[in-house]
């Protein structure tokens, strides 16, 4: 009976048993379950991919379980959308803000559950509410009418939490709430974190700094490859178990690997830190390599690569591209050397979507498709067609807008500009991020032939497996820090991965 | 162009403006005393003469849009020009020298407007809804807040639009049709195959993917809205040969037409899509509904309400004919 069991202090605050979901031939989740009793911190640990966003969005209901059941004190919890569980109890706060900027902290707290009658905001019961809510956290020295905009991220994911506290919150999901903290922050968050679970706030804690899982969490949960692991009380497991636990999978047979004979080095790197990130990278790239960058989100990869070509303005060091020192360059003139970035986010900034795969395989390089200065449209189409067919790419046609294909035909169209441009130099920010197995493959398998041309690959991904597969030598990266870069046979996958949590011991962390 | 090779879906795209223009003259038709005075080629020759003003304003326009930028400017720019030329010729220059200092003109606004919305940041509707109101000041203060008239007409320019010699036959066009026909099939080609023409489309589609392609985005604007600016100053040449004189509060919202004519010609006010063959047929489908309804002797409110629901029709099919097509397939997968 329900009255029963909610009342009945030994049930858990929050089950989840044999949870599963699926996205089309992608399993995401395969039968979790998991525990967490009242005023528990619960850290959930796995590495990108391994299924911890897709949980928490089951948790808050942004997505439907395929199977599985979900139980909130006794009661079954069914979210159907995220202001359904936030109702319920279950706040998520994610990692980028949802706050309008412009609006005051006050109003931010009530956003969408203002205290009114008939339409006509009651302001003194808005401000008592929002004043409740900070106080609920321990921050009522936050100041109410300050804007958004005016505070730092720090404070700004406080008023989100307060937000949830406008309610009467169960349990509260938070998603690498450090990312973007320093470190007295990131103390004041967790003394946040230990007053909530004092009042019966159940806290599940998602982070891939295992250190600060092991400091705020009393029981942690591991998942790789959408499965639940091994899970139980922090105290009572080592740092050393639970990356192994994240780790322990065997490498597929996808990779191929021929040797191949390293070059000159043509991409040099020395000190070369951005405004915000990096802050230290040294490095040499070599022809007929491929040299992959390790590092969790938020450490500064994908702004190194902006800033060697020239996408992002240096701070300090130097850039030898081809021996030749160019270090504040543009995107042209790299281009022009034979330098050419794949970005990580295809949609937003990699391919014009509402344009032809001809256009976006031949736009950085529309000499060899044109007569008489004029960009013909039939030799645009043959050379696209050619590229095509090497990258086995699913389409209509040359003239098929790239907006229609799928992620991984996508993907292949936004590699080919490279291979249509002949770049010698290939910076590839998560080539394979949200495509399918096969087309995974399939770069790999180019990757490994363009690297056997005496091209140069830059490899950059949050996936260890393929980083370990694929590549010659790996660095690590760190909080904006390159650490330094050895052949893939000198590193094991838990160095790999301490290094990446900023774990590693002070002799390895050498320059 | 190789029809075959494009989608069924961006042929319907292509075409729409030619149907449109087709569904407008059918209706004319329809109706026995528009379709005994519209079709004669003295009045159709009225007609083209009309769009010639709108359309060389919109190939400018087109380009600035499908760049995903917008220009406030041109209906002053268009006047500026007119009180211009009137004011070369009344210094006694010839005809090219009239023609090319006026497109100057039009140009270093254009000029002026790209420079600020690139150094500057700014959004280009702010940067030249201000230009809109410093360009109209100042060919009013050019002009000493009166309309100019050259006390020695130069019959080269007052030809470009005159069509009074022969006013019942289709031929001869005057010049300023032709030029117009020759500068919309240059621009055409350079908008559908040169290589700026395609990082016009490539910063419209997507500024990110063509600063990281390596085109010179700020540059290829500052380009854009300069020539955009001499296209206004041709238009403002043309305005000074329909009145022959030059009037500095001419062309007040003729933006807003061009801007309909590009608009109803297939270009998106996101950037990334439009063609200069559909931007003149929408000035010249704008002309046409003008004509009939003067013909018609209807007054100008209702021209007007025409116009602005042609221009709704126009763009809404865009977002119906997915809803149609999808209305469609769910009734023959059913089936």
């Amino acid at each position: 009976m329900p009255e029963d069991s909610s009342s009945n202090p030994a049930l858990p605050r929050l089950q989840i048993e044999g949870v599963s979901k699926r996205f089309g031939p992608t399993v995401a989740l395969d039968g979790v379950s998991l525990e967490v009793a009242a005023g528990e911190v619960h850290a959930l640990i796995g590495e990108n991919g391994a299924g911890k966003s897709t949980l928490m969005k089951v948790l808050s209901g942004a997505h439907r379980p395929d199977a599985g059941s979900l139980t909130l004190d006794g009661q079954p919890f069914e979210p159907s959308d995220p202001l359904h569980a936030r109702n319920c109890g279950v706040a998520m706060i994610y990692q980028e803000l949802n706050l309008a900027p412009d609006l005051s902290v006050e109003e931010n707290i009530l956003l969408g559950r203002e205290p009114a009658t008939l339409g006509w905001i009651s302001r003194g019961e808005r401000r008592r509410l929002a004043k409740r809510a900070l106080e609920e956290i321990g921050q009522a020295q936050m100041p109410l009418d300050a804007p958004i905009r005016s505070l730092t991220i720090a404070q700004q994911q406080l008023v989100e939490i307060a937000r949830a506290f406008v309610g009467e919150p169960r349990v509260l999901i938070m998603d690498e709430p450090t990312s973007s903290l320093t470190q007295v922050d990131t103390e004041n968050l967790f003394g946040v974190i230990e007053h909530m679970s004092q009042r019966g706030v159940s806290v599940i804690y998602i982070s891939h700094f295992l250190e600060e899982c092991q400091r705020v969490a009393s029981r942690y949960t591991v998942l790789r490859d959408g499965q639940g692991v091994g899970n139980g009380a922090m105290a009572e497991a080592s740092l050393e178990q639970i990356i192994q636990l994240m780790v322990g999978r065997e490498i597929d047979e996808i990779y191929p690997r021929t040797s191949r004979a390293v070059g000159e080095p043509v991409l040099e790197l020395s000190d070369v830190a951005g405004l915000a990130k990096p802050s230290c990278v040294n490095l040499t790239l070599h022809a007929g390599e491929i040299l992959g960058l390790f590092g969790l989100v938020g450490a500064g990869r994908t702004e190194t690569l902006r800033a060697v070509f020239g996408l992002d303005r240096l701070a300090k060091g130097s850039v030898t591209v081809f021996s030749r020192e160019e270090t504040h360059s543009t995107p042209a003139k790299r281009l022009a050397n034979g330098v050419g970035l794949l970005s990580e986010n295809r949609k937003e900034e990699g391919l014009l979507l509402n344009r032809s795969v001809a256009d976006n395989l031949t736009l950085t390089r529309l000499g060899p498709v044109s007569r008489l200065g004029l960009v013909s449209g039939s030799a645009q189409a043959a050379a696209s067609g050619k590229w095509l067919a090497k990258l086995d790419v699913k389409s209509s046609g040359a003239a098929q807008p790239v907006g229609e294909l799928s992620g991984g035909n996508q993907q292949k169209i936004a590699l080919g500009r490279l291979l249509h441009h002949d770049a010698r130099i290939l910076l590839l920010d998560e080539p394979t991020r949200g495509i399918d197995v096969g087309s995974k493959a399939q770069i790999y398998r180019l990757m490994n032939e363009l690297a056997g041309q005496g091209k140069a690959v830059f490899f950059v991904s949050s996936y260890l497996p393929e980083l370990l597969g694929v590549c010659d030598r790996i660095g690590v990266m760190c909080r904006g820090e390159l650490s330094g870069v050895r052949p893939v046979a000198d590193w094991s996958e838990q160095e790999i991965i301490r290094t990446a949590v900023g774990q590693a011991e002070s002799t390895e962390v050498a320059a | 162009m190789n029809w075959a090779k494009l989608g069924s879906s961006d042929f319907l795209k292509a075409i729409r403006p030619f149907v449109g223009l087709f569904v407008v003259l059918l209706l004319f038709a329809m109706d026995g005393e528009l379709r005994s005075i519209i079709f004669k080629g003295g009045n159709f020759k009225t007609i083209l003469t009309q769009t010639v003003i709108v359309a060389i304003g919109a190939m400018g326009m087109t380009m600035v849009i499908v760049s995903g930028g917008i220009d406030l400017s041109a209906g002053s720019v268009v006047a500026l020009c007119s009180v211009v030329t009137a004011k070369l010729i009344e210094q006694g220059h010839g005809f090219m020298a009239v023609l090319l200092l006026t497109v100057l003109t039009g140009g270093l606004v254009g000029l002026a407007n790209g420079g600020i919305i690139t150094t500057v940041r700014m959004m280009p509707f702010i940067v030249t809804l201000g230009m809109m109101g410093i360009a109209r000041g100042i060919s009013k203060w050019l002009a000493n807040n009166q309309t100019v008239n050259p006390e020695q007409p130069l019959e080269s320019v007052n030809r470009l639009m005159d069509n009074s010699q022969s006013p019942l036959t289709f031929f001869p066009l005057p010049d300023g049709v032709w030029l117009a026909l020759g500068l919309a099939v240059v621009m055409a080609v350079v908008l559908r195959s040169t290589v700026f023409g395609r990082y016009v489309f490539a910063i419209g589609s997507n500024e990110d993917t063509a600063r990281l392609c390596g085109i010179r985005v700020n540059f290829n604007k500052v380009v854009i809205y300069a020539l955009a600016g001499a296209f206004f100053g041709l238009a403002g040449v043309m305005q000074f040969s329909r009145l022959t004189q030059g009037d500095p509060s001419v062309a007040i919202g003729l933006e807003l037409q061009i801007i309909a004519a590009v608009v109803i010609g297939g270009a998106s006010l996101s950037g990334g899509a439009g063609s200069i063959p559909g931007s003149v047929i929408g000035a010249f489908m704008m002309a046409c509904l003008a004509n009939g309804s003067s013909i018609k002797d209807w007054p100008n409110y209702m021209q007007e309400i025409i116009i602005g629901v042609v221009i709704i029709l126009a763009v809404g099919m865009d977002k119906v004919e997915p809803f149609i097509q999808r209305l469609f397939k769910r009734q023959s997968s059913s089936n």
